[in-house]
């Protein structure tokens, strides 16, 4: 039923979902989720070489997986998302049209180029510098290449999403305020400029550098300008899987936020504090004054994590208010419980907040504690907190929201229910196993990015506790679960994507049941009657385990060597 | 619904409710504190670092280094010096393809400026088991002051990636009684 040849509107949601937008969306994510198998059989790879008794690849072909995972998961799956996410949220969400399709397809198109090419390069071998390409460590110039082009191709993405926002506004396609979720876009989008102007920045003269023509890149000024792009990028994540959040949330429950004010002003301290993080990775280094390490790091005075603390409540309270006015009233956990934790984008959402909570956000904060570093910094605990964070909290969000996406954008049934409906534990679970096994290791002073940790060809001989090796043992059967969550979460999409019913034009696919919003939460100005016990419940006991876990770190530091 | 335009025109008029201010307040505070723990351990903990570094090229490292061994040198091991420094001197360590160069002997509960520097790519210093890791760049010359307080045997793994022989990369240190 469309009312203009370039819109069709959706009989799920009844939103006007624009058709170029919706091609480009689809491209889009198709990409990421070819890139995430690759990223994930590299990723796979890389776990079953650290498992002592399996120790599958040979030294150079385990670095050069562990930079090919790097860049496929880390970079290139999310971003593709992330394109995907951000003409959801403005075109569809706003029911305008896409501003400038063009550019988008050249950004897509650059994109692709840029990823493929440093794949080639990388899968050559001379290229095997991690995905963080530390000087003077050099690889071939398409590494550098290849990644500039990707980069170039995401800015013009963004701002074909800024464009779009304002014909939006311009047309008056939506009244009032933009949507929460994409506010939440916004700030995704604002941080990668600022993360793709960096990468430019310093990307730009190491590839000069790669040719010959500049002589010297400084270690430390290179490594500060990269971590500006590389922890902004992961803020990028941040704010785009919270904005999925609060998308699922609404989707399955038709929840509001508890207040518009708090959320947006929780994602403006994203925007306006984020980008300090790249001092998290500059705590053991040389050079730098501790006022201005601790300045940097805490996010001025932890006000990025305030933001992240705060959705951490407003998420699952919206859901949880949303459940209530429904009638789920007994006790603290009703709603919880009978929440449809057999619908895999729910499940999803659920354990990616919670895992990212208490896993990624925990470990991320104590780890980026000054003095504390010390006792991590490039130990596997530093990966640990960032499968917390990207895989068990941001790549689980993206594979939810991607079970609503099939039925309502790509407009095919969703195929292999059965299998939908444990994907999101399999992954979950594996993932959640990795994070807190490579945080043990790390604890016990296991080394990342290394190929053996027996040390067997060493003139000097080195042991690890063998509570280590037990540790990566655990690590790499959690990582076989993870892969198989993986594994299923493909066969499930492609196979829908290409072999699911199709959908006619306004025909409502089975999946997903999308509830009316006026039916299911009281109005605004209610907030004297708010009553979120089970979330008031998880919150507390969330600031336990954090304040816990914060001064356990405190008392390991204190029982090293005195540093002055 | 968070999918749509907020119903109400002017959100940012609205009351916040009593149970998420409190918790905006907790975590503000808590934010608070964690800032002023790393402040308060400057002056009340024993674990910081000096923030003293200089800029030195890697040459002139490795003769530092150099001119140390051939003062204090005790003996061998496996082709490598083992050197026990005066107490409260300064002592260096060198990180290079693929070693730590040489083998220090240091003194239980006596301070040594340790300097740590590489003379090629970026390396990792990692003290083992006591789990001390700090950042090694070619250019820059780190100084931390160290105070061993339990004699042994320890290790020292490169943990940042350094090339091919990345894992064949440990030194040794020995603290003594």
């Amino acid at each position: 039923m469309s009312t203009n040849t370039g819109f069709r509107t959706c009989p799920t949601t009844g939103l006007k979902v624009d058709r170029d937008a919706e091609r480009l969306i689809k491209v889009n994510a198709v990409a990421a989720v070819v890139f995430l198998a690759i990223g994930g059989l590299f990723g796979l790879l890389v776990a079953l070489t650290r498992w002592p008794e399996v120790h599958l690849l040979p030294a150079d072909w385990f670095y050069l997986a562990l930079t090919a995972h790097g860049l496929d998961v880390l970079l290139v799956w999310i971003i593709f998302f992330e394109m995907a996410v951000l003409y959801f949220a403005s075109a569809v969400l706003l029911g305008c049209r896409l501003a400038a399709p063009k550019w988008a397809w050249t950004g897509f198109g650059l994109m692709l180029v840029g990823a493929i090419l440093t794949n080639i390069v990388v899968l050559q071998g001379g290229s095997s510098v991690m995905f963080t390409s530390y000087v003077p460590l050099k690889a071939e110039p398409g590494f550098y290449l290849g990644i500039i082009l990707f980069a170039v191709g995401a800015l013009i993405g963004c701002f074909v999403f800024f464009g779009t926002l304002v014909v939006a506004r311009k047309e008056r396609t939506y009244e009032g305020s933009i949507p929460l979720v994409t506010f939440g876009a916004l700030t995704a989008a604002i941080i990668a400029v600022f993360t793709i102007a960096s990468g430019a920045i310093i990307l730009i003269p190491t590839l000069l550098w790669s040719v010959g023509l500049v002589s010297h890149i400084d270690p430390l000024l290179y490594k500060t300008i990269w971590w500006a792009m590389g922890h902004s990028s992961q803020q990028i994540n941040v704010s785009a899987h919270v904005a999925i959040w609060y998308a699922i949330a609404a989707l399955t429950f038709g929840a509001r936020p508890l207040s518009e004010k708090v959320s947006r002003t929780a994602f403006l301290m994203y925007i306006l504090f984020l980008q300090l993080a790249s001092a998290h990775h500059l705590l053991a280094e040389p050079g730098f004054s501790s006022e201005w390490k601790i300045f940097n790091t805490s996010y001025a005075m932890y006000l990025a994590v305030l933001g992240s603390m705060v959705h951490g409540m407003t998420v699952p309270g919206s859901i949880e208010a949303a459940q209530r006015a429904r009638g789920l009233t007994k006790g603290m956990f009703e709603w919880l419980r009978k929440a449809p934790w057999g619908n895999p984008a729910f499940a999803g959402m659920f354990m990616s907040l919670v895992f990212f909570g208490f896993i990624g956000g925990i470990s991320g904060v104590v780890m980026g504690t000054e003095q504390i570093n010390l006792i991590m910094h490039n130990t596997l605990y530093v990966p640990g907190h960032f499968h917390g964070t990207v895989v068990a909290g941001t790549t689980l969000a993206f594979m939810a929201i991607t079970y609503y996406l099939i039925p309502l954008i790509f407009r095919r049934e969703l195929m292999m229910m059965k299998l939908a409906r444990i994907q999101p534990y399999v992954f979950g679970i594996g993932a959640a196993g990795i994070s807190v096994f490579m945080m043990g290791a790390g604890t016990l002073g296991v080394s990342r990015r290394h190929w053996d940790m027996q040390f067997a060809d060493a003139i000097l001989p080195f042991d690890y506790p063998s509570a280590a090796f037990l540790m990566m043992g655990l690590n790499g059967m959690f990582a076989v679960l993870a892969a198989l969550g993986g594994i299923l979460f493909i066969v499930i999409v492609v196979g829908s994507v290409f072999f699911g019913r199709k959908l006619k034009e306004d025909e409502k696919p089975s999946y997903p049941d999308v509830p009316p919003q006026a039916a299911v939460v009281a109005q605004h100005g209610s907030s004297e009657s708010l009553k979120i016990p089970g979330t008031t419940m998880l919150v507390a006991i969330f600031f336990l385990a954090f304040v816990l876990y914060y001064f356990v770190n405190w008392k390991y530091l204190s029982e090293v060597w005195p540093l002055s | 619904m968070a999918i749509t335009p907020p119903t109400e025109r002017n959100w940012w008029k609205e009351p916040i409710a009593k149970v998420e201010l409190t918790w905006i307040v907790i975590a503000f505070t808590w934010g608070l504190f964690m800032f002023f723990m790393m402040i308060y351990w400057h002056g009340a903990g024993e674990q910081n670092l000096s923030n003293e570094a200089y800029k030195i090229r890697p040459e002139q490292f490795a003769e530092k280094t150099q001119a140390m061994i051939d003062a204090h040198t005790v003996r061998q091991e496996n082709g490598f010096p083992v050197v026990h420094p005066p107490a409260g001197s300064d002592v260096y360590l060198t990180g290079r393809l693929f070693n730590w160069w040489p083998i220090l002997e240091l003194e239980k509960d006596q301070s040594y400026r340790l300097h740590l520097s590489s003379v090629d790519v970026q390396h990792g210093f990692s003290l083992q088991p006591v789990n001390i890791n700090l950042q090694v760049h070619p250019g820059y010359d780190m100084v931390v002051t160290v105070k061993p307080d339990r004699a042994g045997e320890y290790g020292i793994v490169c943990n940042e990636f350094c090339g091919v022989g990345h894992h064949l990369m440990v030194g040794k240190l020995y603290v003594v009684e």
